[in-house]
């Protein structure tokens, strides 16, 4: 019997082969981490405010 | 002394009114007509949709507010434009009917020196057979009363799929016209959300269904952004996510007719299908409130100032021509209507020049295409700059002295994927120019140092944080005027 073993994709439900679903990509459980990792997340929100601030007065002008 | 009304009191017209009331409130008269008694927040109704904040979250009173601010409001709809005055009238005028509880049905005349319309959508239900809350078959999140009832079937299909019964979700647009692409895609995700943690993910098949030609989309013919050395296409980071939560989808999607549980769709490729649905939040198609105009003489003359969709007509150029011959130009920049130069529209009530998506109509002759959405940032911005020009105008200018184009304009935008404040999130965009300018920024349109996209906590902060910021500011407390549209 065959053993299942841990990919960085475990964390997705299985995707049918040739389908659309499989033609995209999936994020790896790294990147699925730090999504709600909060110390990095913070540190993102900090970066998101002054990109976003940026946007917001480049077209205020 | 000069009165400035303006129809409607969504986001851009409450701008407006806000901006103007504290600019020349004191020497001059700002009147602001709505059938709403309630300001509503709409980005947040998708969190009221299922079941993670309340009507009353995401409204408040508009009287006490225009009272504190002096401003004079006017609970009613507005019937007619009268651009010419009438047979007893020489100004200019409107006609209005209440709706305020107390004056229901009285009817009014109220002449003005300038107009704005920011009347917002109609929202076409319908356009589509048997689509919308009246009909029973969907729901819709377009409103916080419809926000409310569409949590409330949620909870009840959460509740069968509790007691073993499977659940079929369909959440998308329900027409081939449709735009608001966003407020779909956030709510199919707040709902997988919380169905996970409701515990009933497992019992659940959720599908989108939408009109545009590729997932990311959006209405704005998608967009790229950074990523690994590329500028990735909008498509591949929005099928990511419908694969990662394992949502199916449908896509270039007329929904022509809705039953109970079943959806009929007509594809771009001209197929027809069948999707069957326990619980199905389909987006309507915009259109103008449908307003009349009359001239001097009482001949109707709505044709003349508005677009065939209801939308006012504004500087656009609206010669009909192919998509290879879009430009920036196109687009308006004061929102001046170009007969009636007292008269504006911002936010939705303005009538685009043409899409921005790429037109496309099936092998039938059906056009299934996003329409351009003007909702958010867009809108607020539009109604300051176009406060500014009245303003100056009132105090001596002969023409408009402020542009807000989408072609010169970024839009920052938030979509929420899952609310909580430690495992859930968002998508925060940020795209510049709104409407692709192919002329200034070759190859994709847009400039790529301020168009980027992530998902993550931090952007649900974000979104949470604008939920209580633009409340704050709408209601015009200390400070309003600190925070950016």
């Amino acid at each position: 019997m065959a053993t299942e073993e841990k990919s960085q994709t475990s964390h997705v439900k299985h995707i049918e082969p040739y389908t659309a679903e499989f033609e995209t990509m999936v994020p790896t459980g790294m990147v699925k981490f730090f999504r709600t990792c909060v110390i990095w997340q913070f540190v993102r929100f900090i970066a998101l405010n002054i990109k976003m601030a940026i946007v917001i007065f480049k077209s205020h002008k | 002394m000069a009165r400035v009304v303006i129809m409607g009191a969504g986001v851009s017209g409450h701008t407006a009114a806000s901006f103007l009331q504290d600019w020349i409130g004191e020497e001059h008269e700002v009147v602001v007509v709505t059938p709403n008694s309630k300001w509503n927040w709409i980005p947040s109704n998708i969190w009221v949709g299922v079941g993670e904040m309340s009507k009353e979250d995401v409204t408040f009173d508009l009287a006490p507010v225009y009272e504190k601010a002096g401003a004079t409001f006017k609970q009613a709809k507005a019937l007619s434009i009268h651009p010419e005055g009438g047979a007893n009238e020489d100004n200019p005028y409107i006609t209005i009917e209440y709706t305020d509880p107390s004056k229901s049905g009285e009817k009014e005349t109220l002449t003005y020196d300038y107009l704005i319309n920011a009347t917002g959508p109609k929202l076409n239900f319908a356009a589509t057979e048997g689509l919308g809350p009246e009909s029973g078959n969907t729901v819709s999140v377009c409103t916080p009363d419809h926000a409310v009832h569409a949590s409330k079937e949620l909870q009840a299909c959460i509740e069968k799929m509790k007691n073993g019964e499977k659940q079929k979700f369909l959440i998308g647009t329900g027409h081939g016209m449709c735009t608001c692409q966003g407020a779909a895609f956030e709510y199919i995700f707040n709902v997988e959300f919380v169905l996970r943690n409701a515990g009933v993910r497992d019992m659940a098949e959720i599908t989108w269904i939408s009109n545009e030609s590729f997932l990311g989309d959006f209405g704005i013919g998608g967009l790229h952004i950074k990523r690994g050395g590329y500028a990735a296409s909008s498509k591949l980071f929005a099928e990511s996510i419908y694969a990662e939560r394992d949502v199916g989808w449908i896509i270039g999607a007329h929904v022509n007719k809705v039953e109970k549980g079943k959806a009929h769709y007509e594809l771009l490729d001209g197929s027809m299908g069948v999707e069957e649905f326990d619980f199905a939040m389909l987006i309507p198609p915009f259109a103008g409130v449908g307003f009349k105009a009359y001239n001097k003489n009482g001949d109707d003359m709505t044709s003349d100032i508005f677009a065939a969709n209801g939308f006012l007509k504004v500087d656009a150029d609206y010669t009909p021509k192919p998509y290879e011959e879009w430009k920036a130009a196109d687009w308006p920049r004061n929102y001046q209507n170009p007969t009636y130069k007292n008269i504006f529209a911002v936010g939705i009530a303005f009538a685009p020049p043409h899409l921005i998506s790429k037109p496309m109509s099936s092998p039938n002759g059906t056009p299934i295409n996003p329409t351009p959405p003007r909702t958010g940032m867009p809108s607020a911005m539009i109604g300051k700059a176009v406060a500014k020009s009245i303003r100056d105008m009132i105090g001596g200018a002969d023409m408009p002295t402020h542009t807000a184009s989408m072609t010169e304009m970024g839009a920052a935008c938030v979509a929420s994927t899952g609310k909580n404040l430690f495992s859930g999130t968002a998508a925060a965009l940020t795209v510049y120019p709104i409407v692709p300018d192919f002329e200034k920024y070759p190859g994709i349109g847009r400039d790529l140092n301020y168009t980027f996209g992530e998902i993550g906590l931090a952007a649900h902060w974000i979104k949470h944080l604008l939920h209580y910021g633009f409340l704050y500011k709408a209601q015009m407390k200390p400070g309003w005027k600190m925070i950016p549209e």
